[in-house]
Protein backbone atom coordinates (compact mmCIF):
# COMPACT_ATOMS: atom_id res chain seq x y z
CA UNK A 1 0.00 0.00 0.00
CA UNK A 2 1.09 3.53 -0.68
CA UNK A 3 0.08 6.96 0.57
CA UNK A 4 -0.02 9.37 -2.33
CA UNK A 5 0.18 13.04 -1.39
CA UNK A 6 -0.31 15.62 -4.10
CA UNK A 7 0.01 19.41 -3.95
CA UNK A 8 -2.28 21.02 -6.52
CA UNK A 9 -3.39 24.35 -7.86
CA UNK A 10 -6.61 24.95 -5.89
CA UNK A 11 -8.80 25.46 -8.97
CA UNK A 12 -7.73 22.04 -10.31
CA UNK A 13 -9.23 20.15 -7.37
CA UNK A 14 -12.56 19.30 -9.00
CA UNK A 15 -10.90 18.01 -12.18
CA UNK A 16 -8.54 15.85 -10.13
CA UNK A 17 -11.41 14.53 -8.02
CA UNK A 18 -13.28 13.46 -11.17
CA UNK A 19 -10.22 11.78 -12.67
CA UNK A 20 -9.55 9.86 -9.46
CA UNK A 21 -13.14 8.65 -9.41
CA UNK A 22 -12.69 7.25 -12.88
CA UNK A 23 -9.69 5.11 -11.90
CA UNK A 24 -11.57 3.74 -8.89
CA UNK A 25 -10.20 5.70 -5.95
CA UNK A 26 -12.59 5.29 -2.98
CA UNK A 27 -11.65 8.26 -0.83
CA UNK A 28 -9.52 11.39 -0.68
CA UNK A 29 -8.61 13.79 2.12
CA UNK A 30 -8.30 17.47 1.10
CA UNK A 31 -6.48 20.23 2.98
CA UNK A 32 -5.95 23.88 2.13
CA UNK A 33 -2.25 24.61 2.55
CA UNK A 34 0.34 27.28 1.81
CA UNK A 35 3.89 26.83 0.68
CA UNK A 36 6.62 27.84 -1.66
CA UNK A 37 8.27 26.15 -4.61
CA UNK A 38 9.51 27.50 -7.89
CA UNK A 39 6.38 29.60 -8.31
CA UNK A 40 7.15 33.01 -6.81
CA UNK A 41 4.82 34.70 -4.32
CA UNK A 42 3.40 38.16 -4.87
CA UNK A 43 3.67 41.66 -3.46
CA UNK A 44 0.85 43.46 -1.67
CA UNK A 45 0.92 47.23 -1.18
CA UNK A 46 -1.21 49.00 1.45
CA UNK A 47 -0.76 52.79 1.51
CA UNK A 48 2.79 52.40 0.32
CA UNK A 49 3.75 49.61 2.74
CA UNK A 50 4.95 46.67 0.65
CA UNK A 51 4.52 43.15 1.93
CA UNK A 52 6.00 40.25 0.02
CA UNK A 53 3.75 37.23 0.35
CA UNK A 54 6.17 34.30 0.04
CA UNK A 55 3.69 31.48 0.51
CA UNK A 56 1.23 30.60 -2.20
CA UNK A 57 -2.14 28.98 -1.42
CA UNK A 58 -2.30 25.35 -2.59
CA UNK A 59 -4.55 22.35 -2.12
CA UNK A 60 -3.13 19.13 -0.70
CA UNK A 61 -4.83 15.77 -1.30
CA UNK A 62 -3.95 12.49 0.36
CA UNK A 63 -4.95 9.12 -1.08
CA UNK A 64 -4.30 5.67 0.33
CA UNK A 65 -4.13 3.07 -2.49
CA UNK A 66 -3.14 -0.50 -3.10
CA UNK A 67 0.17 -0.97 -4.92
CA UNK A 68 -1.60 -2.07 -8.10
CA UNK A 69 -3.39 1.26 -8.43
CA UNK A 70 -0.42 3.59 -7.80
CA UNK A 71 0.65 4.19 -11.38
CA UNK A 72 -2.91 4.79 -12.59
CA UNK A 73 -3.55 7.29 -9.79
CA UNK A 74 -0.34 9.17 -10.52
CA UNK A 75 -1.18 9.25 -14.21
CA UNK A 76 -4.70 10.54 -13.45
CA UNK A 77 -3.39 13.33 -11.23
CA UNK A 78 -0.79 14.39 -13.78
CA UNK A 79 -3.36 14.51 -16.56
CA UNK A 80 -6.09 16.33 -14.66
CA UNK A 81 -3.90 18.67 -12.60
CA UNK A 82 -1.64 19.80 -15.39
CA UNK A 83 -1.59 23.36 -16.77
CA UNK A 84 2.01 23.49 -17.97
CA UNK A 85 2.76 26.65 -15.95
CA UNK A 86 5.11 26.88 -12.97
CA UNK A 87 3.21 26.01 -9.78
CA UNK A 88 1.30 22.92 -10.94
CA UNK A 89 2.50 21.13 -7.82
CA UNK A 90 4.07 17.82 -6.85
CA UNK A 91 3.16 14.24 -6.10
CA UNK A 92 4.80 12.38 -3.23
CA UNK A 93 4.49 8.61 -2.83
CA UNK A 94 5.31 6.92 0.48
CA UNK A 95 4.97 3.41 1.85
CA UNK A 96 1.94 2.88 3.98
CA UNK A 97 2.30 0.49 6.90
CA UNK A 98 -1.29 0.03 8.07
CA UNK A 99 -4.79 1.17 7.31
CA UNK A 100 -7.67 0.64 9.75
CA UNK A 101 -11.36 1.38 9.19
CA UNK A 102 -12.57 2.81 12.47
CA UNK A 103 -16.21 1.71 12.08
CA UNK A 104 -15.52 -2.01 11.58
CA UNK A 105 -11.94 -2.53 12.66
CA UNK A 106 -11.10 -3.94 9.19
CA UNK A 107 -7.42 -3.72 8.31
CA UNK A 108 -5.19 -2.90 5.35
CA UNK A 109 -6.45 -3.77 1.85
CA UNK A 110 -10.05 -4.26 2.95
CA UNK A 111 -9.98 -0.97 4.86
CA UNK A 112 -9.05 1.06 1.77
CA UNK B 1 -26.32 87.29 30.25
CA UNK B 2 -28.94 85.10 28.70
CA UNK B 3 -32.25 86.77 28.07
CA UNK B 4 -34.18 83.65 28.92
CA UNK B 5 -36.81 85.65 30.76
CA UNK B 6 -37.75 87.72 27.73
CA UNK B 7 -38.65 86.27 24.37
CA UNK B 8 -36.26 87.42 21.62
CA UNK B 9 -38.17 89.02 18.78
CA UNK B 10 -35.95 91.72 17.31
CA UNK B 11 -34.70 90.55 13.94
CA UNK B 12 -32.50 93.62 13.42
CA UNK B 13 -30.26 92.73 16.33
CA UNK B 14 -28.89 89.19 15.96
CA UNK B 15 -28.47 87.47 19.31
CA UNK B 16 -24.99 86.81 20.71
CA UNK B 17 -26.07 84.09 23.10
CA UNK B 18 -28.77 81.38 23.17
CA UNK B 19 -32.20 83.00 23.25
CA UNK B 20 -35.78 82.14 24.13
CA UNK B 21 -37.99 82.28 21.05
CA UNK B 22 -41.59 81.63 20.22
CA UNK B 23 -42.61 78.47 18.34
CA UNK B 24 -43.38 80.67 15.33
CA UNK B 25 -39.67 81.55 14.94
CA UNK B 26 -38.74 77.94 14.27
CA UNK B 27 -38.50 76.84 10.65
CA UNK B 28 -39.82 73.35 10.17
CA UNK B 29 -37.78 72.96 6.97
CA UNK B 30 -34.52 73.88 8.67
CA UNK B 31 -35.34 71.75 11.67
CA UNK B 32 -36.19 68.72 9.55
CA UNK B 33 -32.89 68.97 7.68
CA UNK B 34 -30.89 69.44 10.87
CA UNK B 35 -32.55 66.44 12.54
CA UNK B 36 -31.56 64.46 9.45
CA UNK B 37 -28.04 65.88 9.39
CA UNK B 38 -27.53 64.97 13.02
CA UNK B 39 -28.40 61.36 12.27
CA UNK B 40 -26.12 61.39 9.21
CA UNK B 41 -23.12 62.68 11.15
CA UNK B 42 -23.61 60.12 13.93
CA UNK B 43 -23.67 57.49 11.18
CA UNK B 44 -20.19 58.64 10.20
CA UNK B 45 -18.78 57.42 13.52
CA UNK B 46 -21.15 54.50 14.16
CA UNK B 47 -20.61 52.46 12.16
CA UNK B 48 -18.77 54.43 9.43
CA UNK B 49 -15.46 55.28 11.07
CA UNK B 50 -15.58 52.15 13.24
CA UNK B 51 -15.72 49.94 10.12
CA UNK B 52 -13.25 52.08 8.17
CA UNK B 53 -10.67 51.62 10.93
CA UNK B 54 -11.82 48.14 11.96
CA UNK B 55 -11.14 46.73 8.50
CA UNK B 56 -7.64 48.18 8.40
CA UNK B 57 -6.29 46.59 11.58
CA UNK B 58 -5.17 43.00 12.04
CA UNK B 59 -7.83 40.49 13.00
CA UNK B 60 -6.68 40.30 16.61
CA UNK B 61 -7.49 43.99 17.12
CA UNK B 62 -10.74 44.45 15.21
CA UNK B 63 -13.13 44.39 18.18
CA UNK B 64 -10.92 46.72 20.20
CA UNK B 65 -10.93 49.17 17.29
CA UNK B 66 -14.72 49.05 16.90
CA UNK B 67 -15.01 49.40 20.67
CA UNK B 68 -12.95 52.59 20.66
CA UNK B 69 -15.40 54.38 18.37
CA UNK B 70 -18.38 53.08 20.31
CA UNK B 71 -17.04 53.94 23.76
CA UNK B 72 -15.85 57.38 22.64
CA UNK B 73 -19.37 58.08 21.35
CA UNK B 74 -20.80 57.30 24.77
CA UNK B 75 -18.26 59.13 26.88
CA UNK B 76 -18.28 62.29 24.75
CA UNK B 77 -22.08 62.37 24.89
CA UNK B 78 -21.99 62.42 28.68
CA UNK B 79 -19.26 65.07 28.74
CA UNK B 80 -21.24 67.15 26.24
CA UNK B 81 -24.24 67.06 28.54
CA UNK B 82 -22.05 67.83 31.54
CA UNK B 83 -20.20 70.95 30.32
CA UNK B 84 -18.85 70.42 26.79
CA UNK B 85 -21.67 72.09 24.90
CA UNK B 86 -21.64 75.05 27.25
CA UNK B 87 -17.89 75.53 26.96
CA UNK B 88 -17.92 75.23 23.19
CA UNK B 89 -21.04 77.10 22.13
CA UNK B 90 -21.94 79.77 24.65
CA UNK B 91 -20.11 83.08 24.99
CA UNK B 92 -17.41 83.20 27.66
CA UNK B 93 -15.68 85.80 29.75
CA UNK B 94 -12.63 86.02 27.49
CA UNK B 95 -12.16 85.25 23.77
CA UNK B 96 -9.08 83.19 24.68
CA UNK B 97 -10.74 80.83 27.15
CA UNK B 98 -13.75 78.54 26.82
CA UNK B 99 -17.40 79.54 26.80
CA UNK B 100 -19.50 80.06 29.89
CA UNK B 101 -21.26 77.59 32.18
CA UNK B 102 -24.83 78.66 31.43
CA UNK B 103 -25.52 75.30 29.83
CA UNK B 104 -23.97 73.24 32.64
CA UNK B 105 -25.88 69.92 32.61
CA UNK B 106 -27.70 71.47 29.65
CA UNK B 107 -29.62 73.62 32.11
CA UNK B 108 -31.43 76.46 30.41
CA UNK B 109 -31.88 74.54 27.18
CA UNK B 110 -35.64 74.38 27.31
CA UNK B 111 -38.85 73.59 25.49
CA UNK B 112 -42.04 74.92 27.05
CA UNK B 113 -45.21 73.45 25.65
CA UNK B 114 -47.77 75.71 27.30
CA UNK B 115 -45.85 78.98 26.93
CA UNK B 116 -45.09 78.03 23.30
CA UNK B 117 -41.45 79.05 23.69
CA UNK B 118 -38.16 77.25 23.42
CA UNK B 119 -34.50 78.17 23.34
CA UNK B 120 -32.52 78.54 20.11
CA UNK B 121 -28.76 78.83 19.78
CA UNK B 122 -27.46 82.15 18.46
CA UNK B 123 -25.63 80.01 15.90
CA UNK B 124 -28.88 78.65 14.50
CA UNK B 125 -31.87 80.77 15.41
CA UNK B 126 -34.40 78.98 13.22
CA UNK B 127 -34.02 75.55 14.84
CA UNK B 128 -34.50 74.37 18.43
CA UNK B 129 -31.39 74.58 20.58
CA UNK B 130 -31.80 70.87 21.33
CA UNK B 131 -31.27 70.06 17.66
CA UNK B 132 -28.27 72.38 17.35
CA UNK B 133 -26.77 70.89 20.51
CA UNK B 134 -27.19 67.31 19.24
CA UNK B 135 -25.91 68.24 15.78
CA UNK B 136 -22.74 69.70 17.29
CA UNK B 137 -22.44 66.70 19.61
CA UNK B 138 -21.98 64.42 16.62
CA UNK B 139 -18.96 66.54 15.55
CA UNK B 140 -17.61 66.40 19.08
CA UNK B 141 -17.91 62.60 18.91
CA UNK B 142 -16.16 61.97 15.63
CA UNK B 143 -13.19 64.21 16.37
CA UNK B 144 -11.69 62.17 19.22
CA UNK B 145 -12.79 58.97 17.47
CA UNK B 146 -10.60 59.94 14.52
CA UNK B 147 -7.50 60.10 16.75
CA UNK B 148 -7.84 56.36 17.31
CA UNK B 149 -6.41 55.84 13.82
CA UNK B 150 -2.99 56.87 15.09
CA UNK B 151 -2.89 54.91 18.33
CA UNK B 152 -4.62 51.78 17.03
CA UNK B 153 -3.28 48.37 18.07
CA UNK B 154 -1.41 49.39 21.22
CA UNK B 155 -3.15 51.77 23.65
CA UNK B 156 -4.64 50.50 26.90
CA UNK B 157 -8.42 50.86 26.85
CA UNK B 158 -8.56 52.42 30.32
CA UNK B 159 -5.88 54.97 29.46
CA UNK B 160 -7.61 55.70 26.17
CA UNK B 161 -10.82 56.64 28.00
CA UNK B 162 -8.93 58.99 30.29
CA UNK B 163 -6.93 60.55 27.47
CA UNK B 164 -10.01 61.12 25.33
CA UNK B 165 -12.01 62.63 28.20
CA UNK B 166 -9.31 65.11 29.16
CA UNK B 167 -8.44 65.89 25.54
CA UNK B 168 -12.05 66.51 24.73
CA UNK B 169 -12.49 69.01 27.57
CA UNK B 170 -9.25 70.96 27.28
CA UNK B 171 -8.47 70.70 23.56
CA UNK B 172 -11.66 70.13 21.58
CA UNK B 173 -13.97 72.46 23.53
CA UNK B 174 -11.61 75.47 23.51
CA UNK B 175 -10.73 75.14 19.83
CA UNK B 176 -14.37 74.68 18.80
CA UNK B 177 -15.16 77.77 20.89
CA UNK B 178 -12.34 79.87 19.44
CA UNK B 179 -13.20 79.06 15.82
CA UNK B 180 -16.96 78.66 15.79
CA UNK B 181 -18.48 80.66 18.65
CA UNK B 182 -18.60 84.29 17.45
CA UNK B 183 -16.93 85.59 20.62
CA UNK B 184 -13.93 83.25 20.18
CA UNK B 185 -10.68 84.93 19.20
CA UNK B 186 -10.12 83.01 15.95
CA UNK B 187 -13.70 83.70 14.86
CA UNK B 188 -13.10 87.40 15.59
CA UNK B 189 -9.92 87.25 13.49
CA UNK B 190 -12.03 86.00 10.59
CA UNK B 191 -10.77 82.41 10.35
CA UNK B 192 -13.11 80.50 8.02
CA UNK B 193 -13.99 76.92 8.92
CA UNK B 194 -17.37 75.98 7.57
CA UNK B 195 -17.71 72.44 8.89
CA UNK B 196 -14.58 71.66 10.87
CA UNK B 197 -11.43 71.37 8.76
CA UNK B 198 -9.56 73.01 11.60
CA UNK B 199 -11.65 72.15 14.64
CA UNK B 200 -12.23 68.52 13.67
CA UNK B 201 -9.59 67.32 11.23
CA UNK B 202 -6.39 69.24 11.91
CA UNK B 203 -7.21 68.95 15.58
CA UNK B 204 -7.71 65.17 15.51
CA UNK B 205 -4.80 64.61 13.14
CA UNK B 206 -2.24 66.49 15.21
CA UNK B 207 -3.42 64.79 18.40
CA UNK B 208 -2.92 61.56 16.47
CA UNK B 209 0.68 62.48 15.68
CA UNK B 210 1.30 63.29 19.35
CA UNK B 211 -0.17 59.96 20.40
CA UNK B 212 1.85 57.84 18.01
CA UNK B 213 5.02 59.70 19.03
CA UNK B 214 4.39 59.20 22.75
CA UNK B 215 3.31 55.56 22.33
CA UNK B 216 6.07 54.54 19.95
CA UNK B 217 5.80 52.10 17.10
CA UNK B 218 3.75 48.94 17.10
CA UNK B 219 5.77 45.82 17.91
CA UNK B 220 7.38 44.61 14.73
CA UNK B 221 6.71 47.78 12.74
CA UNK B 222 7.83 48.21 9.98
CA UNK B 223 9.47 44.78 9.59
CA UNK B 224 6.52 42.48 10.21
CA UNK B 225 3.74 42.56 7.69
CA UNK B 226 0.56 44.15 9.04
CA UNK B 227 -1.89 44.02 6.16
CA UNK B 228 -5.50 45.16 6.73
CA UNK B 229 -7.57 42.12 7.69
CA UNK B 230 -10.74 43.03 5.80
CA UNK B 231 -10.83 45.81 3.23
CA UNK B 232 -14.50 45.11 2.55
CA UNK B 233 -15.28 46.56 5.99
CA UNK B 234 -13.00 49.50 5.22
CA UNK B 235 -14.75 50.25 1.94
CA UNK B 236 -18.18 50.04 3.58
CA UNK B 237 -16.92 52.36 6.31
CA UNK B 238 -15.52 54.86 3.81
CA UNK B 239 -18.80 54.79 1.92
CA UNK B 240 -20.79 55.49 5.09
CA UNK B 241 -18.42 58.34 5.87
CA UNK B 242 -19.05 59.77 2.41
CA UNK B 243 -22.84 59.58 2.76
CA UNK B 244 -22.79 60.88 6.33
CA UNK B 245 -20.57 63.76 5.27
CA UNK B 246 -23.50 65.38 3.50
CA UNK B 247 -24.91 65.95 6.98
CA UNK B 248 -21.52 67.16 8.16
CA UNK B 249 -20.99 69.77 5.43
CA UNK B 250 -24.44 70.62 4.09
CA UNK B 251 -25.76 70.43 7.67
CA UNK B 252 -23.22 73.04 8.72
CA UNK B 253 -25.32 75.62 6.88
CA UNK B 254 -27.73 75.08 9.83
CA UNK B 255 -30.51 75.65 7.33
CA UNK B 256 -32.23 73.85 4.47
CA UNK B 257 -31.15 76.48 1.98
CA UNK B 258 -29.08 77.25 -1.08
CA UNK B 259 -25.83 77.39 0.82
CA UNK B 260 -26.47 73.87 2.08
CA UNK B 261 -27.11 72.83 -1.50
CA UNK B 262 -23.82 74.32 -2.67
CA UNK B 263 -22.01 72.68 0.25
CA UNK B 264 -23.47 69.32 -0.76
CA UNK B 265 -22.46 69.77 -4.41
CA UNK B 266 -18.86 70.72 -3.67
CA UNK B 267 -18.58 67.89 -1.14
CA UNK B 268 -19.50 65.31 -3.75
CA UNK B 269 -17.24 66.82 -6.41
CA UNK B 270 -14.16 67.31 -4.23
CA UNK B 271 -14.46 63.77 -2.87
CA UNK B 272 -14.56 62.24 -6.32
CA UNK B 273 -11.59 64.37 -7.45
CA UNK B 274 -9.52 63.34 -4.42
CA UNK B 275 -10.38 59.65 -4.74
CA UNK B 276 -9.24 59.73 -8.36
CA UNK B 277 -6.10 61.74 -7.68
CA UNK B 278 -4.99 59.33 -4.92
CA UNK B 279 -5.83 56.39 -7.16
CA UNK B 280 -3.82 57.72 -10.10
CA UNK B 281 -0.91 58.86 -7.90
CA UNK B 282 -0.72 55.33 -6.50
CA UNK B 283 -1.20 53.69 -9.88
CA UNK B 284 1.66 55.71 -11.36
CA UNK B 285 4.09 55.37 -8.46
CA UNK B 286 3.30 51.89 -7.10
CA UNK B 287 1.93 50.13 -10.15
CA UNK B 288 -1.65 49.30 -9.09
CA UNK B 289 -4.81 51.29 -8.28
CA UNK B 290 -5.84 49.88 -4.90
CA UNK B 291 -9.18 49.70 -3.11
CA UNK B 292 -7.62 51.04 0.06
CA UNK B 293 -6.13 53.84 -2.02
CA UNK B 294 -9.33 55.05 -3.64
CA UNK B 295 -11.20 54.82 -0.32
CA UNK B 296 -8.45 56.75 1.47
CA UNK B 297 -8.47 59.35 -1.28
CA UNK B 298 -12.21 59.84 -0.88
CA UNK B 299 -11.76 60.45 2.84
CA UNK B 300 -8.91 62.89 2.12
CA UNK B 301 -11.21 64.81 -0.23
CA UNK B 302 -14.03 64.88 2.30
CA UNK B 303 -11.62 66.23 4.89
CA UNK B 304 -10.20 68.92 2.61
CA UNK B 305 -13.56 70.23 1.37
CA UNK B 306 -14.92 70.40 4.93
CA UNK B 307 -13.64 73.90 5.83
CA UNK B 308 -14.31 75.16 2.29
CA UNK B 309 -17.73 73.67 1.70
CA UNK B 310 -19.88 76.72 2.47
CA UNK B 311 -17.46 79.14 0.83
CA UNK B 312 -16.45 77.77 -2.58
CA UNK B 313 -18.01 76.79 -5.89
CA UNK B 314 -17.70 73.56 -7.89
CA UNK B 315 -14.50 74.25 -9.84
CA UNK B 316 -12.40 75.19 -6.80
CA UNK B 317 -13.80 72.00 -5.25
CA UNK B 318 -12.13 69.94 -8.00
CA UNK B 319 -8.81 71.68 -7.30
CA UNK B 320 -9.11 71.25 -3.54
CA UNK B 321 -9.95 67.56 -3.94
CA UNK B 322 -7.21 66.84 -6.46
CA UNK B 323 -4.53 68.55 -4.36
CA UNK B 324 -5.70 66.84 -1.18
CA UNK B 325 -5.66 63.38 -2.78
CA UNK B 326 -2.03 63.68 -3.82
CA UNK B 327 -0.89 65.50 -0.67
CA UNK B 328 -2.44 62.91 1.65
CA UNK B 329 -1.12 60.06 -0.49
CA UNK B 330 2.39 61.45 -0.13
CA UNK B 331 1.91 62.03 3.61
CA UNK B 332 0.64 58.50 4.25
CA UNK B 333 3.35 56.87 2.15
CA UNK B 334 6.55 58.89 1.70
CA UNK B 335 6.40 61.32 4.63
CA UNK B 336 5.54 58.61 7.14
CA UNK B 337 8.31 56.29 6.09
CA UNK B 338 10.82 59.16 5.80
CA UNK B 339 10.15 60.41 9.33
CA UNK B 340 9.69 56.95 10.84
CA UNK B 341 6.65 57.51 13.10
CA UNK B 342 4.01 54.78 13.21
CA UNK B 343 0.70 56.50 12.45
CA UNK B 344 -1.05 53.11 12.24
CA UNK B 345 -4.08 54.08 10.15
CA UNK B 346 -2.87 57.51 9.00
CA UNK B 347 -5.09 59.77 11.08
CA UNK B 348 -2.34 62.39 10.85
CA UNK B 349 -1.52 61.77 7.21
CA UNK B 350 -5.10 62.00 6.02
CA UNK B 351 -6.90 64.24 8.53
CA UNK B 352 -4.21 66.71 9.55
CA UNK B 353 -2.64 67.08 6.11
CA UNK B 354 -6.02 67.07 4.33
CA UNK B 355 -7.35 69.58 6.87
CA UNK B 356 -4.41 71.92 6.30
CA UNK B 357 -4.78 71.70 2.52
CA UNK B 358 -8.49 72.49 2.85
CA UNK B 359 -8.09 75.30 5.38
CA UNK B 360 -5.45 77.10 3.32
CA UNK B 361 -7.23 76.63 0.00
CA UNK B 362 -10.41 77.97 1.63
CA UNK B 363 -8.45 81.20 2.02
CA UNK B 364 -7.59 81.10 -1.68
CA UNK B 365 -10.98 80.18 -3.10
CA UNK B 366 -13.60 81.58 -0.69
CA UNK B 367 -16.23 83.34 -2.79
CA UNK B 368 -17.93 86.46 -1.51
CA UNK B 369 -20.84 85.67 -3.75
CA UNK B 370 -21.55 82.36 -2.04
CA UNK B 371 -20.69 83.18 1.56
CA UNK B 372 -20.47 86.93 1.98
CA UNK B 373 -16.96 86.33 3.34
CA UNK B 374 -13.63 87.23 1.79
CA UNK B 375 -10.96 84.57 2.30
CA UNK B 376 -7.36 85.21 3.28
CA UNK B 377 -4.62 82.60 3.42
CA UNK B 378 -2.85 84.62 6.11
CA UNK B 379 -5.94 84.60 8.33
CA UNK B 380 -6.40 80.89 7.69
CA UNK B 381 -2.81 80.33 8.83
CA UNK B 382 -3.81 81.65 12.24
CA UNK B 383 -6.41 78.92 12.56
CA UNK B 384 -4.09 76.22 11.26
CA UNK B 385 -1.09 77.34 13.31
CA UNK B 386 -3.00 77.74 16.56
CA UNK B 387 -4.58 74.31 16.26
CA UNK B 388 -1.26 72.67 15.39
CA UNK B 389 0.68 74.28 18.22
CA UNK B 390 -2.00 74.18 20.92
CA UNK B 391 -3.34 70.78 19.89
CA UNK B 392 0.06 69.12 19.65
CA UNK B 393 1.52 70.49 22.86
CA UNK B 394 -1.50 69.93 25.08
CA UNK B 395 -2.13 66.44 23.65
CA UNK B 396 1.54 65.58 24.15
CA UNK B 397 1.45 66.69 27.78
CA UNK B 398 -1.77 64.78 28.59
CA UNK B 399 -0.37 61.64 27.00
CA UNK B 400 2.99 61.94 28.78
CA UNK B 401 1.32 62.41 32.16
CA UNK B 402 -0.89 59.36 31.62
CA UNK B 403 2.11 57.38 30.43
CA UNK B 404 4.12 58.27 33.55
CA UNK B 405 1.26 57.53 35.96
CA UNK B 406 -0.97 54.64 34.93
CA UNK B 407 0.81 53.76 31.67
CA UNK B 408 -0.44 54.35 28.17
CA UNK B 409 0.52 51.20 26.37
CA UNK B 410 -0.42 47.57 26.79
CA UNK B 411 2.33 45.12 27.72
CA UNK B 412 4.36 43.46 24.99
CA UNK B 413 2.61 40.17 25.66
CA UNK B 414 -0.84 41.75 25.43
CA UNK B 415 0.07 43.52 22.21
CA UNK B 416 1.26 40.25 20.66
CA UNK B 417 -1.89 38.48 21.79
CA UNK B 418 -4.05 41.29 20.44
CA UNK B 419 -6.21 43.88 22.13
CA UNK B 420 -9.44 41.94 21.56
CA UNK B 421 -8.43 39.23 23.99
CA UNK B 422 -6.19 41.25 26.31
CA UNK B 423 -8.45 44.30 26.73
CA UNK B 424 -11.93 42.93 26.17
CA UNK B 425 -11.77 39.15 26.62
CA UNK B 426 -13.44 38.53 23.28
CA UNK B 427 -12.48 37.69 19.72
CA UNK B 428 -14.02 37.40 16.29
CA UNK B 429 -14.77 33.91 14.85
Amino acid sequence: MKLITAILKPFKLDDVRAALGEVGVQGVTVTEVRGFGRQRGHTEIYRGAEYVVEFVPKTKIEIAVEDSLVDQVIEAIIKSGHTGKVGDGKIFVADLVHVVRIRTGERDASAI
Amino acid sequence: MLPTSAVWADAAQPPTAPVLVGFDKISSGDTAWMLTSTALVLLMTLPGLALFYGGMVRKKNVLATLMQSFAITCIVTILWWFIGYSWAFTPGSSPYLVGGATRFLLGGMIYQHDAMTLTASHLGVTIPETVYCMFQLTFAIITPALIAGSFADRMKFSSMLIFISIWFLIVYCPIAHWVWEPSGWLAIKGVLDFAGGTVVHINAGIAGLASCLVLGKRLGYPKESMPPHNLTLTLIGASLLWVGWFGFNAGSAVAADGRAGMAMAVTQIATAAAALSWMFAEWISKGKPSVLGIASGAVAGLVAITPASGFVGPTPAVVIGAVAGVACFLAATSLKSALGYDDSLDAFGVHCIGGIVGALLTGVFASKEISGSEGSVLTQLWGVGTTLVYGFSVSFIILKVIDMTIGLRVTEEQEREGLDISQHGERVE
